[in-house]
C-alpha cells in the first residue's frame, strides 16, 4: 500500500523524467558535435553498467568485482555476431576463425540480447560455487574471473583473435541505442528494486540471518541479483564494443571495475539515483583530471607522467569516502525521497 | 616423463609452493581474526619486493640486511594500513571494509606505477643465490632450496607463536569472539595490529624470494600471486595457518606438474589455481584443515 501511494504521487514526475531523458537523447544526437556525442555515449553506457553493478553491490550487499569480466563477454559475443565473415577472415592473423564463429551472424539488437543472455548464464553458473558459502568469496572469485576471461580470450585465437583482438567492428552504437538502453535499464532495475524480489535483496543486505528466518531463499535472491547485473553488463559490453569499434583482451582490465566501484560508492551504495549521479561526476572528473597524468613535480618529487596519478587520486577518494562519508552523495535515498516531506528516514 | 625430470619438477614445485604458502599465511590470519579478505595483501608482497630492489640496486646493501630492512618496513606498513584504513571501520558493515581494502590495493599499485614506472625492473640477485647444484642430474639453485627451508622454519615459528605464547592465545581467542576478548582485558586492536604486522612481514619475505626466483619486480606483480595465494588459503582451509601452507604447496605443485605434463596448456597456467578454488568452494568450502568459521564466531 505504502509503495503504491508513492508510485501514484510520483508517477507524473517519473513520466516527466523519462520523457525528458528520451528528448535529451534525441536532441543530443542531432545537435551536438561528434566529440560531445561520444562522451554522452560513454556516460550512457556507464550508467547501464553502474546501475546494474549497484544491484548486486549496493542493493543486495554482496561485494562483487565482476563487471570487467561480463563486459568483456558481452563485447566479444556482440563483436563475433555483428562482424561479417569476410572482415573476420581478413583480420584473424594468428589462427583462422572457427567455422561456427564465421557462421554466427545476427542483427545488432539480437547480438546485444544474446550477449546479455550469455553473461547471465555465466553468472548463474558462477553463483553455485560462490553463494553456497557466505558472500565473502564472491569478491575474490569475481576478481579472478576477470583474469580467466582475459586468459581465455588470449588462448583461443580461433574465436577471439587472441591478443590482437577484433577490429573494424561496425559502429552501430549511437545515442538512440545507448541512451535508449540506459533508460530501459534504469527502469528495469528500479522495477526489480521495488518488487518483492527487490525488498528481499535489501533484506539480505541488511541482515542475512533475519532474511532467512523470514523465509527468504537467500541463495535464490543473490543469484537473481548477480545474474541480472551480469545481463545488463553484457549488454553494456556489447554497446561499448560497437562504440569503440575495436576490442582486445587488455581493454577489460580491473580498472573498469574499479571505475564502476568508485561511481557507485561516491553516488551512494544502494541508490540508483546515486549511481547515475556518480557516473556523471566520475566521468566528468576523469576527463578534467587528465592533467594529473602529465609529467609534473610536486614538493620536489618528479613524476614522469606515467598514467596512474589519476588512479592514485581516485583510490584515495574511494578510501576517504569509505572512512568519512560512507553514505556517498545520496546515501540509500532515491530521487523521490528528496521530494518527500521530512519523514522518519529508512 | 623420466624420474629425473620428475625430481626436477618436484624441486621447482616445492620452491613455488613455499612462496605461495608464505603469502597465504597472511591472508588466512587476517581472515581468521577479522573475517576480511585483505585485498592489499598481495600488494604488500609487491612492496616487499620493491623495497628489496631499492635497497639492493640503489643503496647496494647485502641480501640479508636488505631482507631485514624490507621485512621490518613491510610489517610497519601492514600495521599502518590497519590503523588508518581498517580500524575506523571495525563496526561498519563488512562491505565497507572490503571496498576500503580494494581501494588500498589499487592505491599501492598505482603509487608504485607513478613513482617507479610501469615497466618491470631487473632484480639484482646475489650471486651465491644463483649458484647451481647438481645432485645426480637434478639441477637446482641455492635459492630454490633456501626458499622452502626458510618457509618451513617460519611456519614453525608462527605455529610456536600461535600455540605456545600468550599473544598466540590472544590471536586464537580473537578469531572466536572479539567482544569477549575485550572483556577479558585484552586490547583487541593491538592484537589485530600484531596479526597485520606478522602477515605483512611474511608477505614481504615471499615477495623478496619471488624477486630472487623470477628476477624482476613490477607494480602489478602482487595481483595474480595474491589471488593464487588466497586460493591456496581457501584450499587449505581459511583460518588455519597449517592449512595455508599445505594449500600453498598444493597450488605450487599442481601448477608445475600441470605445465610439465601438458605443455600445450601453458597459457592456462594462471587459471589453474582459480579453477581449484571453484572446486573447493563447490565440494568442501571449509578446505582441508578448516573449521566452519561462521559457527565458531557466535
Amino acid at each position: 500500500m505504502y509503495e503504491d501511494k508513492i508510485f501514484t504521487r510520483h508517477r507524473l514526475i517519473n513520466l516527466a523524467i523519462i520523457i525528458t531523458a528520451i528528448w535529451f537523447t534525441w536532441f543530443a544526437q542531432v545537435t551536438f558535435d561528434e566529440y560531445t556525442v561520444r562522451i554522452i555515449n560513454n556516460v550512457a553506457i556507464f550508467i547501464i553498467l553502474a546501475v546494474s553493478y549497484n544491484l548486486i553491490n549496493g542493493v543486495t550487499g554482496q561485494f562483487s568485482l565482476e563487471p570487467n569480466g561480463f563486459v568483456a563477454i558481452g563485447a566479444y559475443v556482440t563483436s563475433i555476431l555483428i562482424v561479417d565473415a569476410d572482415t573476420m577472415l581478413y583480420q584473424y592473423d594468428i589462427e583462422d576463425p572457427s567455422a561456427w564463429v564465421l557462421a554466427m551472424q545476427a542483427d545488432f539488437a539480437w547480438a546485444l540480447l544474446f550477449a546479455g543472455i550469455i553473461s547471465a548464464l555465466v553468472a548463474l553458473s558462477l553463483s553455485f560455487p560462490v553463494f553456497r558459502v557466505r558472500g565473502d568469496y564472491l569478491a575474490i572469485v569475481t576478481l579472478g574471473f576477470g583474469f580467466i576471461i582475459k586468459i581465455l580470450a588470449i588462448n583461443n585465437p580461433q574465436i577471439t583473435n587472441g591478443s590482437l583482438g577484433i577490429n573494424d567492428i561496425p559502429e552501430y552504437s549511437n545515442l538512440y541505442w545507448t541512451g535508449g538502453i540506459a533508460i530501459f535499464t534504469v527502469l528495469a532495475i528500479l522495477n526489480i528494486i521495488y518488487s518483492k524480489y527487490g525488498r528481499a535483496m535489501k533484506a539480505v543486505r541488511d541482515d542475512e540471518d533475519a532474511a532467512t528466518a523470514m523465509g527468504i531463499n537467500t541463495f535464490k535472491i543473490k543469484t537473481l541479483a548477480f545474474s541480472t547485473s551480469a545481463f545488463f553488463e553484457g549488454v553494456g559490453g556489447g554497446l561499448l564494443a560497437a562504440l569503440l569499434t575495436s576490442i582486445s583482451p587488455d581493454l577489460f582490465t580491473f580498472f573498469l571495475t574499479f571505475q564502476l566501484l568508485i561511481i557507485i560508492v561516491l553516488g551512494g551504495l544502494g541508490s540508483t539515483t546515486g549511481a547515475i549521479l556518480g557516473t556523471i561526476f566520475v566521468m566528468a572528473g576523469l576527463e578534467y583530471m587528465r592533467f594529473l597524468d602529465e609529467p609534473m613535480s610536486f614538493m620536489g618529487i618528479e613524476t614522469d607522467g606515467t598514467p596512474g596519478m589519476r588512479m592514485v587520486v581516485f583510490s584515495l577518494i574511494l578510501i576517504l569516502v569509505m572512512l568519512f562519508a560512507r553514505e556517498g552523495l545520496t546515501g540509500k535515498k532515491e530521487l523521490k525521497d528528496f521530494f518527500k516531506k521530512k519523514k522518519a528516514d529508512k | 616423463m623420466d624420474l629425473l625430470t620428475f625430481m626436477q619438477q618436484m624441486v621447482n614445485g616445492f620452491s613455488l609452493g613455499s612462496m605461495y604458502a608464505l603469502i597465504a599465511i597472511g591472508y588466512t590470519m587476517v581472515y581468521g581474526v577479522l573475517r576480511l579478505i585483505n585485498f592489499a595483501h598481495g600488494d604488500i608482497m609487491m612492496v616487499g619486493a620493491f623495497l628489496g630492489y631499492t635497497f639492493m640496486a640503489v643503496f647496494e646493501l647485502s641480501f640479508p640486511v636488505t631482507m631485514m630492512l624490507s621485512v621490518t618496513i613491510a610489517a610497519l606498513l601492514g600495521v599502518l594500513m590497519d590503523k588508518i584504513a581498517y580500524k575506523p571501520l571495525r563496526e561498519a558493515p563488512k562491505i565497507s571494509l572490503l571496498i576500503t581494502a580494494i581501494g588500498i590495493s589499487f592505491f599501492l599499485e598505482n603509487t608504485f606505477t607513478v613513482f617507479a614506472g610501469g615497466t618491470s625492473k631487473a632484480f639484482p640477485v646475489p650471486e651465491y643465490m644463483e649458484k647451481i647444484f647438481d645432485v645426480s642430474g637434478v639441477v637446482f639453485t641455492v635459492a630454490s632450496v633456501t626458499v622452502p627451508i626458510v618457509t618451513l622454519s617460519l611456519l614453525l615459528g608462527i605455529l610456536y607463536v600461535l600455540y605456545r605464547t600468550k599473544y598466540g592465545m590472544a590471536i586464537r581467542a580473537l578469531s572466536f569472539d572479539i567482544k569477549t576478548v575485550n572483556l577479558m582485558g585484552i586490547d583487541a586492536n593491538r592484537i589485530i595490529a600484531i596479526v597485520f604486522g606478522l602477515g605483512s612481514a611474511l608477505a614481504a619475505v615471499g615477495g623478496l624470494f619471488w624477486a630472487v626466483n623470477y628476477p624482476s619486480v613490477e607494480p602489478m606483480m602482487g595481483v595474480l600471486v595474491g589471488l593464487k595465494a588466497f586460493a591456496a588459503a581457501v584450499v587449505g582451509g581459511i583460518g588455519s595457518v597449517t592449512g595455508a601452507v599445505i594449500g600453498g604447496f598444493i597450488i605450487g605443485f599442481t601448477e608445475v606438474v600441470f605445465i610439465a605434463f601438458w605443455p600445450e596448456l601453458g597459457g592456462y597456467k594462471d587459471a589453474f589455481a582459480f579453477v581449484l578454488l571453484i572446486f573447493v568452494l563447490l565440494f568442501k568450502p571449509t578446505g582441508i584443515m578448516g573449521e566452519d568459521l561462521e559457527k565458531s564466531r557466535f
